[in-house]
C-alpha cells in the first residue's frame, strides 16, 4: 500500500472515450494490496476495458465476497454500485441483483478461495442458472489474506513460500465451468492485458454467465522459485489458444486474417469478438473438444489461456425466468404493490 | 532503440530541466526543498556556488529555468523559481562566514578584468580564493556594470547589488572605479597581468536613423538611445521625461524604459511594436508588469519618421503594418496598410544594443569577425589573443546575467589553466552522482505527494504608491505563507527514477499505477514508432524517452516518457521488486577550484 493517493493529475495526450472521458475517470480507490499484486493489474484492465466501452460508470455494478482479490472491486469505477458481501456469497447477492435490474453490467470478482472453497456451491448454480454477468477469478494458488496456505486451485507439487508441497489436486475452475455448462469460459494472466482487457469487453457484452480464471500471482506468498503460479512459471507454462478482439458495433473489421483463421462472433447487442486461432484445430464453440483439450494440456502442465469456450445461443436467466424488463426501482409503487385486495389473493394460495 | 545510457551524467541532468536549462545549471530542486525546510542560508549558498548572485537574480533574472520546468507542463504555470531564489536571498541570516576567502600568501599570478559587471565578478570569485590578484577596471564611479546601470532600481535595490558584489570585491579585488581602459595594447604591454578577461558588455545601443532624427539639435534632445537613457537615469543625471513618451522596440528594456518614464513624470507611455505580441522579446513577466502600470502596449507599427516642427520633436509617423501568418504562427507576407501620426514629447529607442570595442587596437593580436565581434571559443572563452579571454555581453552579443555569470565561471577555469601552463582546452567533464532515497518500505527522504496548489502570485507596491520616487522596490516579495505553499509546487525532478532492468518481474504493478501514464513495457522499436505505441503517447519530442534493456521474462523493454513524469515515486513503491528506485541527482558542475592547483604553495592550499 502507499501513503500517498495517486495525484489527480494526467498525461496531456490521455485519448478519451465516446464520453469524452479518460481512463483516470475510471479509477477508484488505491489500492491497500501488495505492492507487485497481480490483482492491481486486474484492476487496471478492467478500468481500461470499462473506459474503452465508454459505459458510464453508474451502469456497472461491482460485487465481491471475502478476500485479497474481493477488495479490488474498490479500486475501480468509483462511480459504479458495489456489494461486498459474505465470504463466498457473492453469487447470491449477484442473482437477486440481476434479477431485480437487468439494466446494468455485473462484475463480480472472486478469489480462489472464495470460488473454489467456501463458494463452491454459490459458483456452481450461479453458472447453472446463466445469470447475466462477468464472474472473474483471481487465481493465485494460496489464501494471501492468512498468509499463504494453499488454496484449492494449488496444483500437486508446487511448493508453499517455506518449501513444502501441496499434495492435494487442484480444482480447476475452467474445467469447473466447462463441465457445469457455463457459456463463456476463459482463462488468462494478470501480466497480459493484450489478451485480458478483450475479454473483458467480451465477457461484459456476454448475455449469460462470462467466466474469467485469471492467473494473478501472489507476490508475497507465491512467487518464488517452485510455485506453479509465480510471474516466470506462468509466462513459461503460457499457452494462448485463441486470441480475442474485441470490435464495438460501429468499428469496421480492419485487420486482415487468414482464411479459417478468425472467427467473428456476434454478440447481442451488434458488437463483435474476433476469436483468432493460434492453434488451428482448436474450436471454441466445442464444449467436449475444448474439454479434452484443456484436459491434455493440463496434464502437460500447460495453461491454456484465450477464450477457451463461447455459446451465445443458450438463454440466460432473463429469459428462463420471464423476469420484469423495467428494473425493480423503475417500475411505478402501483405496479410493485398488489394492494391489500392483490396480497389477500397471494396470502390465500399458501393456505 | 538502443538502452538509454543513463551513465552519461547528461541523462539525468537533462531530466532536472530548471538545471538544465540554466546557464550556470543552479541545482533548483535542492535550493526549494532547503526553504521549504526553512535553511534560507543553505539555500542561499547553494544558489551562490553556481548563479554567485541569488539577491540580484531573484530579482531581475531572465529565468530560463522557468519556462522549462516541468511543472508548466504538467500544469499551466511552471513553479515561481526566480521568486523563491529571492525568498532564500531576503530570509537568509549573517553567511559571511560561508563564503569564499582568498589566502593571504597569493600564487603570484595577476589578472586584469575589464568591466566590473557580472560575468569580471564572476572570475573574481573563482579566482581569488586560489591566489589570484585581481585587478577590475570600471569606467563609472561604482561597480556592477549593466546591472547597476540598465536595470531600474524599482526592480533591483542599490542596496541589494551592493552587498553581492561587496562578497566578492571584500575578498581584495583590486577595484579601480572611474578608471576606462583606452587601450588594451597599452594594458598588455606593461606586463602587469599574466592574462586579461574582457567583460565591459555590449555597450552601444542602436540608434535608429530615420528622416527627422537629426533635424534639430533641440528635438534630437528628446530622442533617447535606451541603454544609454537608463544609464543617465541610473546616475541621477536624467531626472524629468516629457508627458507623452513613446518607446520604440518591444524588448526587456523597452520595458524598462516605460516604467522608468512612468516614475520621471511621464503619464501616457506607448511602447511601439513592429510585430503582434507573439514575436515580442520582452519575457512575458516583464510585459505584464508594464501593463499593470498602464502601459500601452502598440502592435503592428513599424517607425517611420520622426516629426519635428519649428525644431520641436511633436510625434513620430508609423506605417500599420499587416502580417499573414503560416499555421506555425510565422509570418509568410507582410504589407503596410496605412500610416498614422502619433503625437509625443519624447521618443525612446530601445532596438537593442551591440558590442564595441573601440580601446582594442587592430594590431593587438584579436580577431574580429565580419559584424566586428571578438573571435571567442565557446567553451574556453579564450580569444585569439592566448592570455586575452572574453565573457558576458562582449563575447558573444547582448544575452544577460546568468549568461554572463556562466561565462565567467568557464573564463575562470580557462584562466586558472592558462595561467598553469596547461591546455586550457582539457576541462574536467561534469559528474552525476546518485543515492536512493529510500528510508522505509513506503517512505522516502523527500516530500513525493503531489501538491495540487497553484502558482503564487507576487505581492506588488500599490500602484499610486510606488511612482513617487523611482527607487521604491514594485514586488514586496513572497510572505511566508506564499513561500510555503510555492516550494511545494516543485516536483523533486532531482529525485530520478532510476531502473534496474535485471530485478524487473514484468508484474505491471508501475505501469498501473503512474498517475501520469509515463511508463510503458512493451517490445522495442524506432523510436518515432515507439513513442504512438505508449500508453499515453509521447508527442512532446524535446523531452527524452527512457529506454531499459531487454527484460529477463518476455525481453520486451521498459519504456519511461520523462515528459511529464512528477517524481511521485508511485512506481518505485509499487515495485515489489526495488527494479525501480528513486534517487536523488546531484550534478557537480567543475569551477576553476575544482581544477588541479599546482602554483600554491603547500602553505597558502591550506589557507585556501
Amino acid at each position: 500500500m502507499s501513503f500517498i493517493a495517486k495525484p489527480k493529475i494526467a498525461h496531456p495526450s490521455l485519448p478519451k472515450n465516446a464520453l469524452g472521458l479518460t481512463r483516470r475517470d475510471y479509477e477508484g480507490a488505491m489500492s491497500t494490496l501488495c505492492a507487485g499484486c497481480g490483482h492491481d493489474s486486474v484492476t487496471a484492465a478492467i478500468t481500461e476495458a470499462v473506459w474503452e466501452l465508454s459505459l458510464r460508470p453508474e451502469q456497472l455494478a461491482k460485487l465481491s465476497g471475502i478476500g485479497c482479490s474481493s477488495k479490488t472491486t474498490a479500486y475501480f469505477v468509483s462511480g459504479g454500485h458495489g456489494f461486498n458481501s459474505v465470504h463466498g456469497r457473492m453469487p447470491s447477492i449477484a442473482t437477486g441483483a440481476i434479477a431485480a435490474n437487468k439494466d446494468l453490467y455485473y462484475i463480480g470478482v472472486s478469489g480462489d478461495g472464495d470460488t473454489l472453497s467456501i463458494g463452491f456451491g454459490q459458483f456452481a448454480h450461479a453458472i447453472r442458472r446463466n445469470i447475466n454477468m462477468l464472474y472473474m477469478i483471481e487465481n493465485n494458488g494460496v489464501y494471501g489474506l492468512t498468509k499463504g496456505q494453499f488454496s484449492a486451485s494449488a496444483d500437486i507439487g508446487s511448493k508453499a513460500k517455506r518449501g513444502e508441497e501441496n499434495v492435494q489436486p487442484p480444482i480447476d475452475p475452467v474445467v469447473a465451468a466447462l463441465t457445469l455448462g457455463a457459456t463463456f469460459v476463459a482463462r488468462s494472466f494478470s501480466g497480459d492485458k493484450e489478451q485480458l482487457i478483450p475479454l473483458i469487453q467480451a465477457g461484459l457484452k456476454h448475455k449469460g454467465f462470462a467466466l474469467i480464471d485469471v492467473l494473478s500471482p501472489c507476490v508475497t506468498f507465491n512467487d518464488h522459485e517452485g510455485s506453479t503460479k509465480s510471474y516466470s512459471f506462468v509466462r513459461d507454462h503460457y499457452d494462448e489458444v485463441v486470441h480475442t478482439d474485441f470490435v464495438a458495433p460501429a468499428q469496421e473489421i480492419t485487420a486482415q486474417y487468414a482464411a479459417g483463421e478468425a472467427m467473428p462472433v456476434t454478440m447481442h447487442d451488434g458488437s463483435r469478438i474476433l476469436l483468432r486461432k493460434l492453434d488451428p484445430t482448436y474450436d471454441p464453440t466445442r464444449r467436449g473438444k475444448a474439454y479434452n483439450y484443456l484436459r491434455d494440456k493440463l496434464a502437460q502442465g500447460e495453461y491454456v489461456t484465450g477464450l477457451i469456450y463461447i455459446d451465445e445461443k443458450s438463454p440466460e436467466f432473463h429469459e428462463v425466468n420471464g423476469t420484469t424488463q423495467v428494473p425493480i426501482n423503475q417500475l411505478p409503487y402501483e405496479v410493485l404493490s398488489p394492494g391489500s385486495l392483490g396480497l389477500g389473493k397471494i396470502l390465500s394460495r399458501y393456505k | 532503440m538502443e538502452p538509454t545510457d543513463t551513465r552519461n551524467p547528461d541523462y539525468f541532468h537533462r531530466v532536472v530541466d530548471c538545471q538544465w536549462a540554466c546557464p550556470a545549471h543552479t541545482d533548483v530542486p535542492e535550493y526549494i526543498r532547503l526553504i521549504a525546510q526553512g535553511k534560507f542560508s543553505e539555500a542561499y549558498l547553494v544558489n551562490r556556488e553556481s548563479n554567485v548572485f541569488p539577491g540580484i537574480l531573484g530579482r531581475v533574472c531572465d529565468r530560463p529555468c522557468e519556462p522549462a520546468c516541468r511543472r508548466g507542463r504538467v500544469e499551466a504555470e511552471p513553479v515561481a523559481i526566480c521568486r523563491l531564489k529571492r525568498v532564500a536571498a531576503d530570509h537568509r541570516d549573517d553567511i559571511t562566514e560561508f563564503l569564499p576567502r582568498a589566502p593571504s600568501n597569493k600564487n603570484g599570478k595577476r589578472i586584469a578584468c575589464i568591466g566590473a559587471g557580472p560575468a569580471s565578478l564572476t572570475v573574481a570569485n573563482d579566482l581569488m580564493p586560489l591566489g589570484y590578484r585581481i585587478t577590475m577596471f570600471e569606467k563609472w564611479g561604482t561597480p556592477g556594470g549593466l546591472m547597476r546601470t540598465n536595470i531600474p532600481s524599482f526592480r533591483l535595490p542599490a542596496k541589494v547589488l551592493e552587498e553581492e558584489i561587496g562578497y566578492i570585491v571584500n575578498m581584495g579585488v583590486d577595484l579601480r572605479l572611474g578608471t576606462e581602459v583606452t587601450s588594451l595594447k597599452k594594458l598588455l604591454a606593461s606586463g602587469e597581468f599574466d592574462a586579461v578577461f574582457v567583460g565591459s558588455g555590449a555597450p552601444k545601443g542602436k540608434d535608429l536613423d530615420l528622416p527627422g532624427r537629426r533635424a534639430s539639435l533641440r528635438a534630437t534632445e528628446h530622442i533617447h538611445i535606451g541603454i544609454d537613457w537608463l544609464e543617465s537615469v541610473a546616475f541621477d543625471h536624467i531626472k524629468s521625461i516629457g508627458r507623452r513618451v513613446l518607446i520604440i522596440g518591444v524588448g526587456n528594456t523597452a520595458m524598462d524604459c516605460c516604467r522608468s518614464s512612468l516614475r520621471l513624470g511621464a503619464t501616457e507611455v506607448k511602447v511601439m511594436a513592429r510585430k503582434p505580441r507573439a514575436f515580442f522579446k520582452a519575457s512575458e513577466w516583464e510585459l505584464d508588469d508594464a501593463e499593470e502600470e498602464n502601459v500601452e502596449i502598440v502592435v503592428n507599427h513599424a517607425p517611420k519618421a520622426f516629426v519635428v516642427e519649428n525644431e520641436i520633436l511633436v510625434g513620430m509617423l508609423f506605417d500599420k503594418m499587416e502580417y499573414d501568418l503560416d499555421g506555425r504562427g510565422r509570418i509568410i507576407a507582410e504589407r503596410m496598410i496605412g500610416e498614422t501620426f502619433l503625437p509625443c514629447d519624447d521618443v525612446i529607442l530601445a532596438i537593442g544594443q551591440e558590442n564595441a570595442f573601440p580601446w582594442i587596437e587592430n594590431d593587438v593580436g584579436i580577431e574580429f569577425d565580419k559584424w566586428h565581434v571578438p573571435k571567442v571559443d565557446k567553451v574556453t572563452f579564450q580569444s585569439t589573443l592566448p592570455n586575452v579571454f572574453f565573457g558576458g555581453d562582449a563575447a558573444f552579443g547582448p544575452k544577460n546575467i546568468i549568461w554572463a555569470v556562466e561565462h565567467g565561471h568557464q573564463a575562470a577555469v580557462s584562466i586558472h589553466k592558462y595561467c598553469q601552463g596547461l591546455p586550457v582546452a582539457e576541462r574536467l567533464p561534469p559528474l552525476l552522482n546518485l543515492s536512493s532515497r529510500k528510508m522505509g518500505i513506503h517512505e522516502w527522504a523527500y516530500k513525493n505527494d503531489y501538491n495540487p496548489v497553484e502558482r503564487r502570485l507576487m505581492p506588488h507596491v500599490d500602484l499610486r504608491e510606488r511612482f513617487k520616487k523611482i527607487n521604491i522596490e514594485v514586488e514586496l516579495g513572497f510572505t511566508a505563507e506564499q513561500a510555503a505553499a510555492e516550494v511545494q509546487r516543485c516536483l523533486n525532478c532531482d529525485v530520478q527514477t532510476v531502473f534496474e532492468a535485471k530485478l524487473c518481474i514484468e508484474c505491471d504493478a508501475c505501469i498501473d499505477i503512474c498517475p501520469v501514464d509515463c511508463l510503458t513495457i512493451a517490445a522495442n522499436g524506432p523510436e518515432d514508432e515507439l513513442r504512438t505505441r505508449l500508453k499515453a503517447p509521447a508527442l512532446n519530442i524535446s523531452q527524452p524517452l527512457f529506454v531499459s534493456g531487454p527484460l529477463k521474462h518476455t525481453a520486451r523493454v521498459m519504456v519511461k516518457d520523462e515528459d511529464v513524469c512528477v517524481h511521485c515515486g508511485l512506481c518505485a513503491e509499487r515495485c515489489p521488486t526495488a527494479a525501480w528506485d528513486m534517487q536523488k541527482s546531484k550534478i557537480k558542475i567543475p569551477y576553476a577550484s575544482d581544477e588541479t592547483t599546482p602554483c600554491l604553495s603547500p602553505q597558502s592550499r591550506k589557507t585556501a
